[in-house]
């Protein structure tokens, strides 16, 4: 049986960790993310955890101590945000190229500059193509979900790779929610113990761990890298079936709110879906057909089924909380676009930046923008279809 | 799976995970000579078998045998010439190293 509890994002996040009970945890301090290494190192003071906990003196510290842990055949994890994550860049390639499941809870905040601690996805958007798994969440509740869910998607022998469980700084980390835990055996059961085929303390088999790939191999080890990052999709879909045997909570690839027969829809990462959905709410209640695609797995991205969910809309917004700066939009504007052009998709698709450095997205906005959709529709074409929302111009 | 069947004819499938090596001692398998233009050359008759220069070799390139070193294992030096400046008895000599 679960329990109800009142957390913030971040306590919720430790307190999966702290169920999980991983072997080690290097991790460096960053705000908004701090609090889950503080809390957890609370966990290990008072012996409700096994861990390792190894204060480290950077980020680029703590990725790499992980790679050394989870190669070593330990369940790692850490926890970081914005500078910190950038700071672990190198690292980041390393880990995932490694083939190293190691868990990452990223708490988003804006990569400097100008310097900023408040939510945007500009951290993780910078690192989609370091080969992690990428999963985000709308509140606490998923938060914790997808974390309870990360061990077992990525340790899946078909796919074995590190894999970043996401929160918005703030707006979910620090703000207080009644959510549903899981029993500490129940986590225990669902994720199981860690027993890799291959690892370096294993005294019946030397092992080298990243030799130098030359260019005879580079490319195949990417090959197989992205076939691990295909597979992942599937393990996701199933580890998600599995968790909802246990808790009766249902995930997917994304969430589809009243999308089923929407004229206008709005695609979203992350905690301003709660927003959109009183939008949704609100002008359906008037006899609009609004509704609301929420990504909550970007790495793989879903393309195929986003855009057959999108399929039958008249006008959509895909709305990025981070820049590309290419003079075309943001990252999940260009992945969504190139997903309605792979399935040749007709459909009138405009891309705002939203929300960056912590900038508020009000229902108010939401519905303007569902309002510029309807009028996308009339027009029966997009003029500018790389917007600005909440903007003062 | 066979170490010793993976080489750079196989296709990706057929490498191993993250190209781990599941064995010791493999580098001995893998030449890396000819990323060098120059090599040293061993003048055997200037050589007091000192063997200074065995531990200077990062590639462990100097193959030592009843106590005397032989021949340049030419499919692993990198001709960084190390071994040429710690020779005592100008027993080897390597272009551009003086």
């Amino acid at each position: 049986m679960g329990k109800r509890d009142r957390l913030s994002g971040n306590e919720a996040v430790a307190v999966a960790m702290r169920q999980i009970n991983p072997d080690v945890m290097p991790a460096f301090p960053i705000t908004p993310s701090t609090e889950i290494p503080q809390y957890f190192s609370s966990f290990v003071a008072n012996g409700q955890v096994d861990t390792e906990f190894i204060p480290v003196e950077s980020e680029h510290s703590a990725m790499s101590a992980a790679i050394g842990a989870e190669a070593a055949g330990a369940r790692t994890l850490t926890a970081t945000s914005s500078c910190g994550l950038a700071l672990m860049w190198e690292e980041l390639y390393v880990a995932a190229s490694n083939r190293l499941p190691i868990a990452l809870a990223l708490v988003n905040r804006a990569l400097s500059g100008p310097i900023n601690i408040n939510c945007d996805h500009s951290d993780s958007m910078g690192a989609r193509d370091a080969g992690w798994i990428q999963i985000y969440a709308e509140n606490n509740q998923e938060a914790y979900d997808n974390f309870i869910q990360a061990y077992p998607i990525a340790e899946n022998p078909d796919v074995r790779l590190p894999i970043m469980i996401c929160q918005d700084g703030f707006i979910t980390s620090h703000g207080v929610e009644n959510i549903e835990l899981m029993e500490d055996e129940q986590v225990r059961a669902f994720v199981g113990d860690y027993a890799p085929e291959h690892f370096l303390l294993n005294s019946k088999e030397s092992m080298a761990v990243g030799p130098y790939a030359t260019t005879h191999y580079y490319m195949e080890a990417k090959k197989q890298h992205a076939q691990a990052m295909v597979n992942a999709k599937q393990a996701v879909l199933d580890v998600a079936k599995e968790f909802e045997k246990v808790t009766g909570r249902s995930y997917g690839l994304f969430e589809a709110y009243r999308l089923e027969d929407a004229d206008y829809a709005m695609v979203l990462i992350g905690s301003a879906a709660g927003t959109a959905k009183d939008a949704v709410d609100e002008l359906r209640d008037k006899g609009v057909k609004a509704g609301l695609l929420k990504i909550r797995l970007f790495r793989p991205f879903p393309a195929q089924e986003i855009a057959n969910a999108l399929a039958h809309v008249k006008a959509m917004a895909i709305m990025d909380r981070a820049e590309s700066l290419s003079s075309q939009g943001g990252p999940l504007g260009s992945e969504v676009m190139a997903a309605l052009y792979r399935a040749r998709s007709q459909a009138l698709a405009v891309n705002y930046i939203y929300g960056l450095g912590g900038r508020d997205m009000r229902v108010e906005h939401a519905e303007g923008v569902f309002e510029q959709l309807r009028q996308i529709a009339d027009a029966g074409e997009v003029t500018d279809a790389y917007r600005y929302l909440g903007l003062r111009e | 799976m066979d170490l010793h069947k993976v080489n750079n004819t196989c296709r990706w499938q057929d490498l191993t995970e993250g190209m781990q090596i599941y064995e010791g001692g493999t580098s001995a398998q893998f030449p890396t000579g000819e990323w060098t233009a120059v090599k040293p050359e061993f003048i055997e008759d200037k050589c007091k078998q000192c063997l200074l220069c065995v531990p200077v070799c990062p590639d462990s390139a100097i193959p030592v045998k009843d106590e005397k070193r032989g021949a340049f294992d030419y499919d692993h030096c990198k001709g960084c010439g190390i071994c040429v400046k710690a020779c005592p008895c100008d027993a080897i000599k390597m272009e551009g190293v003086n």
